[in-house]
């Protein structure tokens, strides 16, 4: 971007329906946005979405694709109404099944009254709404979320988060939220990519980590450690005796927490505490802040 | 699917063609331009020309008229390059202040209110968005220049007969590509102006202001170091000369010469109207493709 690379050696693939982009401020998740949009050309390299060069197919992929800026974004002397039809009309929809959708689009993020007014009436979270309709109006398969809950007052976000899962949900269409707030992220992505100086620090599966985190158990004992380590062994878990009595294991798909009581039971060993491990998105945020970003893979 | 039903569906209906997408912000700016009724009477009035124009065809063709108004018909202005070239600047002057009405507002609520990214993130490109809005320029413009001209040479052919129309086939030929030349030039200078001066009334004063400042210039050098080539600064005077090229008029005798004060047969040379007009052109593309950009680029 002018004389400065921000995003450096990005290489890999991402496949899942809703993806975080996170990152301190100048990481580059924007830039990273504004890219795969084509407002910024890649000084060397290219990306590919559905299958589709961003450099030599922008027109075809724009087609797919619905965005939601951060900053305010639209004409202030326009009704709502008139600006999400233009905006849908724009994306290629003739212009009755514009109006219809946009009216649609207008009622699902609980705009529908207010969609007669002018744009520069709006409060701030009217006018994310409004923004979140216009990304949304010509039905995308694709929606670029631009930190979509700035601004909010609590009540505005839990409708915002509330209505990014439900779009989430729908089939055939995937998410790309953009945020430096770890619950937003965590509360509609499935997966999160995060940057660092450009480069990306870590990516991590959320729900694949939360499934792990249920399945790392830790365990403090009293009584009969040996047997009751033996009787462990004998479930197949992987585990490590880390003395006095307390263990660390991964429970296989096959062994519940209920199995384990039972062994304690018929050893007559108590189980005193028992931990999953809690690794949040701040955890492995932070944890990603820490070490030196790698080669860029992901 | 019904406004009730509340929730997030795909579309999968069809689309429409992609070189028709440009209309589309040239549509509702046309809709929105033609909610001033100033904007609508100022259209009306640019047609008392031509009317006139259509009596002074009518009159030349009804002698009983002519008789029945006591008029002389020697007086009656004659049906040549010269009254198609006067009625070509007059309609022009109205295009250019139509251009300082209308163009100031075209681009630059969509840079003060950060719309670009939006028009830019959908299947149109930067092209295609400045094209849109030039064309809300082209309807209006035209309607007043090159229809009304193209009209009058069609009755003007119509009552003549004998060939007239063939044989002065440069005259509609000049009032349709003159009239475009014009009308493009007036929409570059008007959405550059729009995409660099956020103020409205400061982007006509500047509109104004390229054309009056740049002739009194043009003049000032004339005067200063005594030659005429002080009149490439002049953009009225560029496209007189043009536009007496293409209807191929004596300029040094005519009333459009005196219109655009090319009377004195020093004239600057074709090829450098066009090239000034070419320069200017360019200049407003460079400038548009400077501030038109979905982000700004920080070096």
């Amino acid at each position: 971007m002018g004389n400065r690379t921000i995003l450096k050696r990005l290489n890999g693939s991402l496949s899942g329906r809703a993806i975080g982009l996170l990152g301190p401020n100048g990481a580059g998740k924007s830039t990273l946005i504004n890219t795969l949009l084509g407002f910024y050309t890649p000084a060397a390299g290219t990306a590919r979405i559905f299958g589709k060069d961003i450099r030599h197919e922008a027109r075809t992929l724009r087609r797919l694709i619905g965005y939601m800026p951060e900053n305010d974004a639209f004409i202030a002397d326009m009704t709502g109404v008139r600006f999400v039809r233009m905006m849908a009309e724009l994306s290629g929809l003739p212009p009755s099944e514009a109006l219809e959708r946009t009216h649609e689009a207008f009622y699902y993020v609980g705009l529908g009254e207010a969609r007669y007014r002018n744009l520069g009436t709006y409060s701030l979270g009217m006018k994310q709404m409004a923004k979140l309709a216009q990304a949304i109006a010509h039905g995308p398969k694709l929606i670029f979320l631009d930190e979509p809950t700035n601004g909010l007052d609590p009540a505005a976000r839990v409708r915002m988060i509330k209505l990014i899962r439900e779009i989430r949900e729908t089939r055939d269409i995937h998410l790309i939220i953009s945020s430096h707030l770890l619950r937003d992220v965590e509360e509609c992505c499935q997966e999160v990519l995060i940057l660092k100086n450009g480069q990306v620090a870590a990516y991590c599966d959320l729900e694949k980590e939360r499934r792990s985190n249920l399945n790392f158990i830790e365990l403090e004992t009293y009584g009969h450690e040996g047997e009751f380590a033996m009787a462990i062994e004998g479930l197949g878990c992987d585990f490590a005796d880390m003395g006095q009595g307390r263990f660390k294991m991964v429970l296989t798909d096959d062994v519940s927490v209920s199995d384990l009581y039972r062994l304690a039971a018929e050893r007559n060993v108590q189980i005193r505490r028992m931990n999953h491990r809690h690794d949040s998105l701040e955890d492995i945020f932070l944890k990603a802040m820490e070490v030196p970003a790698a080669d860029g893979r992901l | 699917m019904a406004v009730y039903k509340r929730n997030y569906k795909p579309y999968e209906g069809v689309l429409t063609a992609d070189w028709r997408r440009f209309l589309v912000p040239a549509r509702y700016a046309l809709e929105t331009l033609f909610q001033s009724r100033l904007l609508v009477g100022f259209m009306v009035a640019a047609w008392i020309v031509p009317i006139f124009g259509v009596t002074v065809i009518y009159l030349h063709y009804n002698l009983s008229a002519i008789t029945l108004l006591r008029l002389n018909p020697d007086q009656l202005l004659p049906i040549d390059g010269d009254f198609f070239g006067a009625f070509l600047s007059f309609q022009g002057a109205l295009a250019f202040i139509l251009t300082a009405y209308a163009g100031p507002g075209l681009i630059s609520p969509d840079l003060s209110n950060n719309a670009l990214p939006l028009y830019l993130c959908r299947p149109i490109n930067r092209t295609e968005y400045i094209l849109g809005k030039m064309a809300v320029l082209f309807i209006p413009l035209s309607f007043i220049t090159w229809i009304p001209g193209l009209l009058l040479f069609a009755i003007q052919a119509g009552l003549q007969g004998q060939g007239w129309g063939w044989d002065h086939i440069r005259y509609a030929w000049a009032i349709f590509a003159g009239s475009w030349v014009w009308i493009t030039l007036l929409a570059l200078l008007a959405v550059a102006l729009s995409a660099w001066v956020r103020w409205k009334l400061a982007a006509s004063a500047l509109l104004f202001g390229v054309f009056f400042i740049s002739s009194a210039l043009g003049a000032m050098v004339n005067e200063v170091l005594v030659t005429r080539a002080g009149n490439v600064l002049s953009l009225g005077y560029v496209i007189g000369i043009i536009w007496a090229n293409m209807l191929q008029l004596p300029t040094n005798k005519t009333l459009f010469g005196e219109m655009f004060d090319i009377r004195r047969g020093d004239e600057i040379p074709q090829y450098m109207a066009w090239m000034v007009l070419g320069l200017v052109c360019a200049a407003c593309i460079g400038l548009l493709n400077r501030r038109l950009r979905a982000k700004e680029v920080v070096s």
